[in-house]
């Protein structure tokens, strides 16, 4: 170029950031996935904020359902409802999903995960499988949904005129008040109260549970070999976890239970989060050892919990997220 | 007489902070209102969200940035400038890798541009809900970039003219991909590296971030590492499913990038009430457009009725916040504030009403609307919808 800047982009570089998929299925790499693969690995990989069904959980965003919403009040904006194109879809999951472990799946089961999802809105049936071969045969329901931004002609014809200076109507009457449905934030001052009232009656709710446990064990011992380089690095492996859990003094339970000084904890003990039979009843304690194996395979260290993440692959990461855990207790 | 006169203070006599106190200063303690804020049960996580300019505390038109609003779609990434690529590939003579110190040696441009969130007062689609201005109106700031035209890269690299998009990227987990047409890449897009003067922050894109003069921040990639020249757009997720517009009868506009005629008073508001008494009274508050220079500003007190036209601080600049004062006598009675933004193309700043007639109410992007304190005999002020 005229500056002679930058240097020449490899194919091996472009290939690996040149990801995005279009519409025609340009970018879509070979491979195939099912749709019942697309369940095992949706559950696996998806579910925990998705829903076992796509539905979405809590704030989430539903990828199902909402068919035929789109002109209703508070219309159900769903990839089966709403998006037009499937490349969406698979573009997204692949460069994007899961939260917080983005690009850690291999193009097979983005292709079964995206079945699953067409198959969770009842557009496939269950024994479909989708390739690269029939991907662009799927058309969407609302493809024909969007129009461009007619702004210019709906609206700015309408609203370039002189406005009106005097007189311009008769009587103004306050039609809503925002303090009527009262959500704006408060100061955090203002919010103790709120907050100690529910923590109350979650606490209550779960006085049962409370008298069936097992006290919990004192946790001191493990803070003897206690190593912050390790906690440090900890923490940032940490990340891959914190969508659904938290940590520190005021930690509140989100789509995992806080994880608060968890390291000696009963297993399955924290107030107000409602847990797995599997992981209720377990009865052990988060012993380092036990904390280990759960988080190198969350399914197979406790059949039938609901935490759908596949687990850390790597020893160091796991020795790390341990010592970062331990960290936090104060 | 006053004793803060009349007597020697503390500060008149000892010493204050040596040099140095603080290398990089923060403000003073006394400014803590003047801060960043969330609302918490917007979204399902911090990570992915969006937190509010406090513009009720704010005055002229450059906002700090260390309380400019934040959006983040996998969070704020670290990202050091030694570790910084940007690529340009796709419809190309030459696919480039540029590494950071190789953008600095292209000339430069400084402008002041705006940015606003495309869901900015999104929520008071459905009525007055958020009682604040930085609630309602503070998903925007207005800092001056410094970086390089994207036109300039574009022809580094030898783009082919018969290309009618680019598609641009983050380096974060979502990498937030939107499309944009050839015709304002290639207008007064600017790849940039600094914000008021000093490197951007981290929260804001840093080391790089895409400046998309007018249009909606979704299209400002933050921690920008990929630019496709390609013939088509990718209609990626942020520009199907999100950043739509859906109308009463169910169809959708897409590709509604302008940020239309805009403004809000931000003093007196809820959060910054008037608090010394009836007589003279500074009414304040921001303007801009997404078309151009702000011309006008026009306020009212009485919810419509009557319209004053309010003092520019100074003259309307090209997709730039423009303040207006309104200097005026206050009697103690109530009041309906409002403002009225009219931009160079003669765009008037419309009303809920108009907007809903045209739109219907599932929109949750592009609310311009004019929008009404209603400030009591007290000096305090609620966010309220008149008829």
């Amino acid at each position: 170029g005229p500056f002679g800047l930058g240097r020449v982009a490899e194919p091996d570089e472009i290939a690996a950031w040149n990801l995005d998929v279009s519409p025609d299925g340009t970018g879509l790499p070979d491979g195939s996935g099912s749709v019942a693969d697309g369940e095992q690995i949706f559950s696996d990989n998806c579910a925990s904020c998705h829903g076992e069904f796509a539905e979405g959980l809590g704030n989430w965003p539903k990828l199902a359902g909402g068919d035929g919403t789109l002109a209703n009040v508070d219309p159900v904006k769903t990839v089966g409802s709403y998006w037009p194109y499937l490349s969406t879809t698979w573009d997204y999951v692949n460069r994007s999903m899961p939260f917080g472990n983005a690009q850690s799946l291999s193009a097979d089961d983005v292709y079964a995960i995206t079945a699953y999802i067409l198959y969770s809105n009842f557009l496939v049936d269950d024994d479909f499988v989708l390739s690269r071969e029939n991907f662009t045969e799927v058309e969407m329901p609302n493809v024909g949904g969007f129009i461009p931004d007619d702004r210019p002609e709906s609206e700015y014809a309408h609203w370039r005129v002189e406005p009106c200076m005097t007189d311009c109507k008769g009587v103004v009457e306050i039609t809503m008040k925002a303090t009527v449905l009262d959500v704006t934030p408060q100061e955090s001052t203002d919010t103790a109260e709120p907050a100690e009232s529910s923590a109350a009656t979650a606490q209550a709710e779960a006085v049962p549970v409370e008298q069936a446990a097992e006290p919990a064990p004192v946790a001191e011992p493990v803070l003897a070999a206690f190593d912050p380089d390790l906690a440090a690095a900890g923490e940032k492996v940490f990340r891959k976890c914190r969508a659904c859990h938290e940590v520190g003094a005021d930690a509140k339970n989100k789509v995992g239970p806080q994880l608060h000084a968890i390291v000696g904890r009963t297993v399955g003990s924290v107030d107000g989060f409602k847990y797995s039979k599997a992981m209720a009843s377990d009865g052990g304690t988060w012993s380092e050892e036990y904390l280990a194996a759960f988080l190198a395979n969350p399914k197979k260290a406790m059949k039938g919990t609901k935490m759908s993440f596949a687990g850390l692959k790597k020893d160091s990461d796991i020795a790390a997220v341990t010592e970062y855990l331990k960290s936090v207790v104060e | 007489g006053d004793p803060l006169i009349t007597e020697v203070q503390p500060w008149a006599q000892g010493f204050g902070d040596p040099v140095d106190a603080t290398p990089y200063g923060l403000p003073i303690r006394f400014e803590s209102d003047a801060v960043r804020r969330n609302v918490p049960w917007l979204t399902a996580d911090p990570i992915s969200s969006i937190n509010f300019t406090p513009i009720h505390a704010l005055d002229g038109t450059i906002t700090p940035q260390g309380c400019a609003f934040e959006r983040h779609h996998s969070g704020a990434i670290e990202l050091a400038k030694p570790d910084y690529r940007l690529m340009i590939n796709g419809m190309v003579d030459k696919p480039l890798v540029f590494s950071y110190e190789d953008l600095e040696r292209f000339p430069r441009e400084n402008h002041v541009y705006f940015l606003e969130c495309a869901a900015n007062t999104g929520m008071e689609w459905a009525g007055a809900q958020l009682n604040g201005a930085q609630f309602t109106h503070g998903m925007i700031h207005n800092m001056e970039y410094t970086g390089v035209s994207l036109r300039t890269l574009l022809e580094e690299a030898g783009y082919d003219t018969s290309a009618k998009w680019i598609y641009v990227e983050g380096a974060d987990a979502s990498s937030n991909g939107r499309s944009i047409p050839m015709e304002k890449a290639l207008d007064d897009v600017i790849v940039a590296f600094k914000a008021n003067g000093e490197a951007l922050r981290k929260e804001h894109g840093y080391p790089v971030r895409l400046v998309v003069p007018g249009w909606e921040g979704n299209l400002w990639i933050k921690w920008l590492r990929r630019i496709e020249v390609t013939d088509q757009p990718v209609e990626s997720r942020e520009e199907t499913s999100k950043y739509t517009d859906v109308l009463a009868d169910g169809t959708a506009r897409k590709f509604t990038w302008v940020m239309d005629a805009k403004s809000v008073v931000t003093s007196p508001s809820p959060q910054a009430p008037i608090t010394h008494g009836p007589g003279p009274l500074v009414i304040t508050g921001m303007a801009w457009s997404g078309h151009g220079r702000i011309t006008r500003v026009d306020v009212s007190k009485d919810g419509g009725k009557t319209w004053e036209t309010a003092r520019l601080a100074r003259e309307g600049e090209n997709k730039a916040l423009t303040r207006f004062y309104l200097d005026t006598e206050w009697d103690g009675s109530e009041m309906l504030l409002q403002s009225r933004a009219i931009d160079e193309t003669g765009y008037v700043q419309p009303t809920k009403a108009q907007l809903r007639e045209v739109r219907g109410l599932n929109s949750v992007y592009h609310n311009n609307c004019i929008q009404t304190w209603w400030v009591k005999p007290t000096g305090e002020a609620e966010n309220v919808e008149v008829s």
